[in-house]
């Protein structure tokens, strides 16, 4: 309950700020938060990653392992994306099995991957039917300040971008990178009172309504959607968020994320 | 699983099962069907069956999830395990946790939960045969199942998705569509175009996304004249028998026996809505009306506003006016409940 009044005190502020065409760090409207992107933080993964967006601080880690292809895609390699909201990061985050918010972030990052078709799954396949590669993708969580999902979806193709397979282990050949084709970039927007800001910290993001998470690929085509939240939009906002998010994520990617 | 067609769409613009570009498949609709719950809606959208029940506004459990100023609404959607070709493991996975939650936001944003403090709404949907498009189905059926419970609303939340094949956006994708096309756009809207539920796989350009957005729009509208017009047919039928069964108590009042014997006609359809105004009494919803009304009465006042709302559907074609009438019920109880509050 204190949350609520909290929030709409919040919002009240916020929503004058964004009449003003102010946001409450300063930032304009599609600016985002300073990005900081560290790659191979951790030797044991077989790629990894640690993202700052702002205040949120995620960390990546990919792991590779032989497994058995799912029946109906037996020439593939598997993508499982996990993410865990651990207590760690936020009093508003408990331990045990993901709750919804956390899966939800979780299959919006795997949309991305696998819909841009970041990997190359088909080079993924050892024994057709028998053996392809698995490959873990999991996000820790290590600080909330806001807009998880686009720090969620760097870390992990960044992460992607440094993994090797690792086929001497398991004595299946020699080591190769990771067959990555295309960046996905994720950018979130959300709705204050109407005003539509990017990249939003954790009091706009928790006094808007609404939040749209826009994926979009390297040639600008757009691989995933997720609307969140208990609001609407229309139509118009939506094609803004559209097109602002994948001239965004351009310029992420040319920043950080160059093959 | 049938096998990727070499062709979704033939030179003459006709898609594998004979609809064009721009069509969504047959939809039925029947309003009220289940008996326990407070609204119910059985929908099929194409090759999709499901079931959605709606409880509530009842009691929060577990009660720490209760606000203090309004009620919580759940939703669950879930897949029989029958309702696909491989079994599907029975209970809630990922997906449907998501899907889930994108629909219950889809949703509550047009439901007065503010008129109903401390309290739950309850929308459980069950998927019991899958054919591509569960969660438009599931949330379609959801929405009319909210109005028949009597849910105050907004409006009515319609969703239809956009796809693409072989390089063309359409309408409601079919199974096949679904598992080789290239894009998938589910969205819900409400009547004034409010855009409620948004998601997307696939590779769409944004000129493409911009164009699909409109196509599904025109997809909800239809959904959106689809459910308005299974509750109006459901509820002046409703309305029809009733009204008959006024007219036969009216003539057996003339024959000299047993003047207490007076539903002959349709005993179920006025036992069902004798529970219903029970069931809202239980939690307080219409006490202010119950001290006004005569013990007898319950019936017939019940007939009027139904008539009177059915006719009001249809001149101002407002949303979901059956809806209002309650909003007006729930203003009093929203007062009780308060001062319910400060007795403890």
């Amino acid at each position: 309950m204190n949350k609520d009044i909290v929030s709409i005190i919040q919002k009240d502020q916020l929503y004058n700020l964004m009449l003003k065409g102010k946001r409450a760090d300063g930032r304009a409207f599609d600016e985002t938060r300073e990005i900081k992107i560290e790659t191979g933080v951790i030797e044991k993964a077989e790629g990894s990653a640690r993202v700052e967006i702002g205040d949120t601080k995620i960390i990546a880690g990919v792991k590779i392992s032989p497994g058995t292809p799912f029946p109906d895609t037996p020439d593939v390699g598997v993508i499982i994306t996990s993410l865990e909201l651990i207590p760690l990061a936020s009093p508003e985050f408990e331990s045990g099995p993901p709750r919804e918010k956390a899966v939800e972030l979780a299959r919006v990052t795997d949309r991305g991957i696998r819909e841009s078709g970041a990997i190359d799954l088909k080079k993924m396949c050892i024994i057709e039917g028998e053996k392809v590669w698995m490959i873990f993708i999991d996000i820790h969580v290590l600080d909330d300040g806001g807009n998880i999902m686009d720090a969620a979806a760097l870390g992990s193709i960044a992460a992607l971008l440094t993994a090797t397979i690792p086929a001497e282990r398991y004595g299946l050949g020699e080591d190769a990178p990771l067959p990555i084709r295309d960046i996905p970039v994720s950018v979130t927007a959300v709705d204050i009172g109407g005003g539509i800001v990017f990249d939003p910290s954790l009091e706009e993001e928790r006094v808007a309504n609404t939040k749209l998470t826009v994926i979009s690929n390297q040639e600008g085509a757009i691989a995933g959607m997720q609307k969140s939240g208990n609001g609407s939009l229309s139509p118009d906002q939506i094609n803004h968020i559209v097109e602002v998010a994948c001239k965004k994520a351009q310029d992420i990617r040319e920043k950080f994320l160059e093959i | 699983m049938t096998d990727k067609p070499e062709k979704f769409i033939d030179e003459n613009g006709i898609r594998s099962d004979g609809r064009r570009a721009n069509e969504i498949r047959d939809v039925k609709i029947e309003v009220g069907v289940l008996s326990r719950a407070d609204g119910s809606c059985y929908l099929e959208f194409g090759k999709n069956k499901v079931m959605a029940a709606v409880y509530g506004p009842r009691e929060v459990h577990p009660r720490h999830q209760q606000k203090s100023n309004r009620a919580i609404v759940r939703y669950k959607y879930n897949m029989a395990s029958f309702s696909v070709e491989d079994r599907k493991r029975p209970g809630p996975d990922r997906r449907s946790i998501e899907v889930s939650k994108v629909s219950r936001e889809a949703l509550e944003n047009e439901i007065f939960t503010e008129y109903f403090p401390k309290s739950a709404i309850d929308i459980f949907v069950e998927v019991l045969q899958a054919d591509a498009g569960t969660r438009t189905a599931a949330l379609n059926a959801a929405s009319v199942a909210l109005a028949d419970a009597g849910i105050p609303m907004r409006s009515l939340v319609s969703a239809c998705a956009v796809g693409k094949v072989d390089d063309t956006l359409v309408l409601d994708l079919n199974k096949n569509e679904d598992n080789y096309g290239q894009a998938d756009v589910p969205i819900a809207m409400t009547p004034d175009g409010k855009i409620t539920l948004l998601q997307m796989d696939g590779h769409l350009t944004p000129e493409e996304f911009k164009q699909g957005l409109e196509m599904a729009q025109e997809g909800c509208r239809q959904v959106y004249e689809l459910q308005r017009k299974a509750l109006i047919d459901y509820y002046s039928k409703k309305t029809e028998v009733v009204t008959e069964a006024t007219t036969a108590e009216d003539v057996k009042k003339d024959a000299p026996e047993e003047p207490e014997d007076v539903t002959p006609v349709d005993v179920t359809e006025d036992t069902e809505e004798t529970e219903k105004i029970d069931d809202t009494n239980e939690i307080g919803v219409t006490k202010e009306t119950d001290d006004t009304k005569e013990p007898g009465d319950t019936e017939e006042t019940e007939d009027t506003v139904k008539t009177g709302d059915v006719e009001e559907l249809e001149d101002s074609g407002e949303e979901v006016p059956e809806t209002g009438k309650n909003a007006d019920e729930t203003y009093g109880q929203m007062d009780e409940s308060e001062e319910e509050t400060s007795n403890e």
